[in-house]
């Protein structure tokens, strides 16, 4: 073994490029390649089944002229606006709470985290029971004696996104309050006395020198919540399957119809291109602030 | 933020770090824990009522309030969940789900485990040319929405011959496992001090011994973490189940969905509230049992590489 | 005989940074080699370059004759002892020292004689059963070097091995080690920034510098003739005086130093003939006070401007014609500022450097 010469390149690191060969196949077969192969087919005309009959822009076309599609977009936008802002503020409200040096801190935390971990699917079910207007909140609250009480989000096509919000918050706020309280507890004590020897009121400390310093936790949390936002699927299915008519409808379900239900792929196709473009749209300032900034900080 | 999971760690009331400390019942204080309190309340409220539905004839719940406690307890709502509830033509229960469920999950925590811990300690002990383009490319990927891959994967596991098999599925979700868990893998092993890896190699060990004579053992809270992480989202998918499986081995998830949402026959609200929480029964041991260990779970996925 | 290690035309980029440039050295058998230099002059990466964790760009690695510099670690015959010690946490003292005999695939009973010497040789026996995290610091370091010693190599491989202890531990087990090599005879290189530690160890020592060895020579030699003026500058505390004048040889060997003609007619010249501006370097250890200056060749009067007492000694801080000046007095002196003091020193104890490539004349 004494005398053995250099080693060719490929050779070199043998067993850790073995190693990594699942690693290879799916960054290059999975999230390159099946993303490269559905756009390419998204110009095709493939229905029932894949076909290369190229028929250019003709799908996203047909796409922005239908009203399905329309509404999912519409849905997610005002649904997405609204989860990521209160999301946000519910999560840092719990969170500095429950940074109070409070006692039963851990009891707390472990209340607002579970619905975490449940799936989107009993989430779903769980408050189409309670928002159901015949044996649910509704009518508890009219048995009490207020006899026109309404509350039946799920079955008024104006307010069904408000009844999927709800849950969406019971479900993720816990995250963020997580992520919100590490953010908190990773603030130098010091900050604090200063501040307190400033004269300078908490909630003030709060605004002015403590969420400004959260900034990579908060620009982080935006960045989990938003690409939750835009796989929001189970919990419409499970909550209102679409409904009422297509006031719940959503991208993620236009797109799995399309490709499992209608037999009308290339839609299908076109549609998580878009989806695509608009996570695109998301991760570019995010890297930019996250690693671009950095070099002039 | 690659701090978080220290922080985590931190025993929390002596170090919270909010304003000032205050005597007991100052009157700030009795308003922070009557908001907290009524939170509480707010978010256990569904739990409880899923419970008390799961616990009551049909019949009282047609007449009664959903957050009243039951007056004559049954728990036959629960059998006939588990055991006798109907989907399409399967009238044996949720439990074929549940038996599904583990069938898939079981498998596909550990490889998913297995070739992720593997390729952190690649990446971070053994680098080699050009594995952080592949490495960027997997964490780009965790962003790309499925419904963009999905497709194509049919097509691919058609081709070798696993679509439709839970070996198909075990793949997938090994595949999309990969970017989070491999970021967790990574971040342990990189702070492993070098020197140690430099000592094994001087000892005359190799990549393999190295990984599981002296990495392995060292990183056995990691492993939880990853378990605890890799079962509840597994366990709670739903979308992977309904498209690469057929419905003989739809997991938990997809049958629940058929079960609740399925618009023929009488709706049997308690059964549904039962099938509902026999569902979350699992992702909710693990949750209530690991404590701390799932915080640090997601902090991973909040850590950047 | 052929030496135990030898390194030829060492070189080695990281990317467009070199890190070891052209590097030649032959260590003999037995031999206790100190590589010594502040951080990042290389001296890591050589010994990482000699163990086989790091591959170099370019030249090779010869031990014993053969030649390693593509080969595994564990296949050179080398131990290697690492300043933080690395021991793996979740084995015993007994399962860290046996792993790489297990790994050699080594038979059972001779891995149990072989661990048993090793525990006797550095008293660590009834340490065996425990597992490190159990040990302090300096038992630690044992475990560290036992681990090395188990397989029975033919160089040892030290990578600061100390630096992590508390001074009073770090001078006993620095004696150890001396013991440990007097006793073993193995050819042992070791790498520290601690100039007391290379002093007292070494055979020879390797000063090193932006990735090229600047001297390489007996600790003696190293301190007395240092042969450029970065060595001379590094080594000793307080360093080194340097007076920036003209050596002329028309009269003799001499300088002028603050207007005051110095005689080099007792200076051992590594280049005789040299002229030109040089730099002048005294050691502060070197200049003497009180009585005995009145006895030294050359005298000055300076005036204290700082004083330093540390006990045993004082350190003073004077200047001579703009040149800061440090000297040492005994510490039963009382020195305030701006007392008057004559100094003078031998100019025989002095090291000349030329002032274009500062090396010794």
């Amino acid at each position: 073994m004494s005398q053995s010469g250099k080693p060719t390149a490929l050779f070199k690191n043998l067993s850790a490029k073995i190693a990594a060969i699942p690693m290879v196949l799916t960054a290059l077969m999975v999230f390159v390649g099946c993303s490269v192969w559905t756009i390419i087919y998204s110009f095709t005309n493939s229905r029932l089944l894949p076909s290369a009959e190229w028929v250019g822009l003709d799908q996203y076309e047909r796409l922005w002229g239908t009203r399905r599609w329309l509404i999912s977009i519409e849905n997610l936008a005002i649904y997405g606006i609204l989860m990521l802002i209160l999301a946000l503020v519910i999560g840092f409200l719990l969170a500095a709470l429950i940074d109070q040096k409070i006692r039963f801190e851990d009891g707390f935390r472990t209340i607002f985290l579970y619905p975490y971990a449940l799936s989107f699917i009993v989430t779903g079910l769980v408050w189409q029971w309670l928002l159901n207007p015949e044996f649910g909140i509704q009518n508890a609250v009219r048995n009490l004696g207020f006899e026109t009480f309404s509350f039946d989000p799920l079955y008024n096509p104006d307010t069904v996104l408000y009844g999927v919000l709800i849950a969406g918050l019971w479900h993720t706020s816990g995250l963020v309050m997580c992520l919100m309280l590490a953010g908190l507890r990773g603030i130098d004590e010091d900050v604090w006395k200063a501040t307190k020897i400033d004269g300078i009121p908490a909630w003030k400390t709060y605004i002015v020198v403590v969420i400004p310093m959260m900034r990579p936790v908060f620009i982080t949390t935006l960045v989990l919540v938003t690409s939750g936002i835009i796989k929001l699927y189970d919990l419409v299915i499970a909550q209102t399957g679409g409904g009422p008519g297509l006031a719940s409808e959503v991208p993620a379900k236009f797109v799995f119809d399309m490709m499992f239900v209608s037999q009308n792929l290339a839609q299908g196709f076109a549609a998580s291109t878009m989806m695509l473009v608009a996570v695109i749209f998301v991760i570019i300032p995010w890297a930019y602030l996250e690693f671009g900034g950095k070099k002039h900080g | 933020m690659a701090d978080v999971t220290t922080n985590m760690r931190r025993p929390s009331p002596a170090h919270a770090s909010g304003p000032k400390p205050r005597r007991a019942f100052s009157r700030k204080n009795i308003m922070i824990y009557s908001i907290l309190f009524v939170l509480a309340v707010y978010y256990l409220l569904p739990f409880y009522v899923m419970l008390m539905t799961s616990l009551k004839g049909l019949a009282e719940i047609r007449t009664g309030n959903i957050f009243a406690p039951p007056m004559e307890i049954t728990f036959e709502p629960w059998a006939k969940a588990w055991a006798t509830v109907c989907t399409g033509l399967n009238c044996d229960g949720l439990s074929r789900g549940f038996w599904n469920s583990v069938k898939i999950t079981v498998p596909s925590v550990f490889f998913s485990i297995a070739v992720a811990s593997v390729n952190g300690y690649a990446l971070s002990m053994w680098r080699f040319k050009g594995a952080n383009v592949f490495f960027t490319i997997l964490i780009i990927g965790a962003f790309i929405p499925y419904q963009v891959m999905i497709y194509p994967i049919v097509v691919l596991l058609r081709e070798i011959g696993l679509y439709g098999n839970l070996g198909g599925l075990v793949l997938v979700h090994t595949v999309f496992g990969m970017p989070i868990l491999t970021l967790l893998f990574r971040n342990y092993f990189s702070s492993v001090p070098e020197e140690l890896f430099k000592a094994a190699r001087v000892d005359g060990a190799r990549f393999w011994t190295i990984y599981f004579k002296i990495m392995l053992p060292m990183a056995v809270p990691i492993f939880v973490v990853a378990v605890i992480l890799q079962t509840t989202a597994i366990w709670n998918d739903f979308l992977f189940g309904v498209i690469y499986t057929r419905p003989e081995n739809y997991p938990m998830t997809v049958q629940l969905n058929n079960i609740v949402n399925s618009v023929t026959g009488v709706k049997e609200y308690n059964v549904n509230m039962a099938a509902t929480l026999l569902s979350g029964v699992v992702p909710l041991t693990i949750y209530f049992l690991s404590g701390k260990l799932f915080v640090r779970g997601i902090a991973a996925g909040a850590v950047k590489g | 005989m052929q030496p135990s290690v030898s390194i030829q035309n060492l070189k080695l980029d990281f990317g467009s940074v070199s890190v070891l440039r052209d590097l030649n050295l032959d260590i003999g058998q037995g031999e206790f080699l100190v590589l010594l230099g502040s951080s990042g002059c290389g001296k890591s990466t050589l010994l990482n370059c000699i163990a086989g964790l790091l591959e170099p760009t370019e030249g090779s690695i010869h031990i014993n004759g053969n030649n390693v510099t593509w080969s595994e670690p564990s296949d050179r015959g080398i131990g290697m002892v690492f300043q933080s010690y690395a021991l793996y946490p979740q084995m015993t003292v007994e399962g860290n020292l046996s792993f790489g005999l297990k790994n050699a695939r080594m038979p059972k009973d001779e891995i149990k004689t072989r661990v048993a010497r090793a525990a006797e040789v550095l008293q660590i026996e009834p340490l065996l059963k425990r597992k490190p995290a159990a040990l302090s610091g300096g038992q630690r370091q044992r475990v560290a070097i036992g681990r090395a010693l188990v397989r029975d190599v033919d160089v040892f491989l030290f990578d600061e091995p100390l630096s992590n202890l508390d001074a009073k531990l770090r001078a006993d087990l620095r004696v150890e080690i001396k013991r440990l090599h007097q006793t073993l005879e193995n050819t042992m290189i070791y790498v520290t920034h601690d100039q007391v530690e290379a002093m007292t160890l070494a055979d020879r020592i390797a000063i090193m510098k932006g990735g090229v060895v600047m001297q390489l020579d007996t600790p003696d030699v190293i301190y007395n003739k240092p042969a450029n003026k970065y060595v001379a500058d590094f080594i000793g505390s307080p360093s080194m005086n340097f007076f920036d004048t003209v050596l002329t040889t028309a009269d003799g060997p001499q300088v002028s130093i603050a207007g005051k003609d110095v005689s080099l007619a007792g200076y051992d010249f590594t280049r005789p003939g040299v002229s030109g501006d040089v730099w002048f370097g005294i050691r502060p250890e070197h200049i003497l006070t009180g009585e005995m200056a009145g006895a030294a060749p050359t005298q000055f009067e300076v005036r204290a401007e700082l004083a330093e007492p540390m006990g045993a000694e004082t350190l003073v801080w004077s200047s001579l014609d703009g040149t800061a000046l440090r000297f040492r007095v005994d510490g039963q002196m009382k020195i305030t500022p701006g007392d008057a003091l004559l100094i003078g020193f031998d100019p025989a104890r002095a090291s000349i450097f030329d002032k274009v490539e500062e090396l010794r004349i």
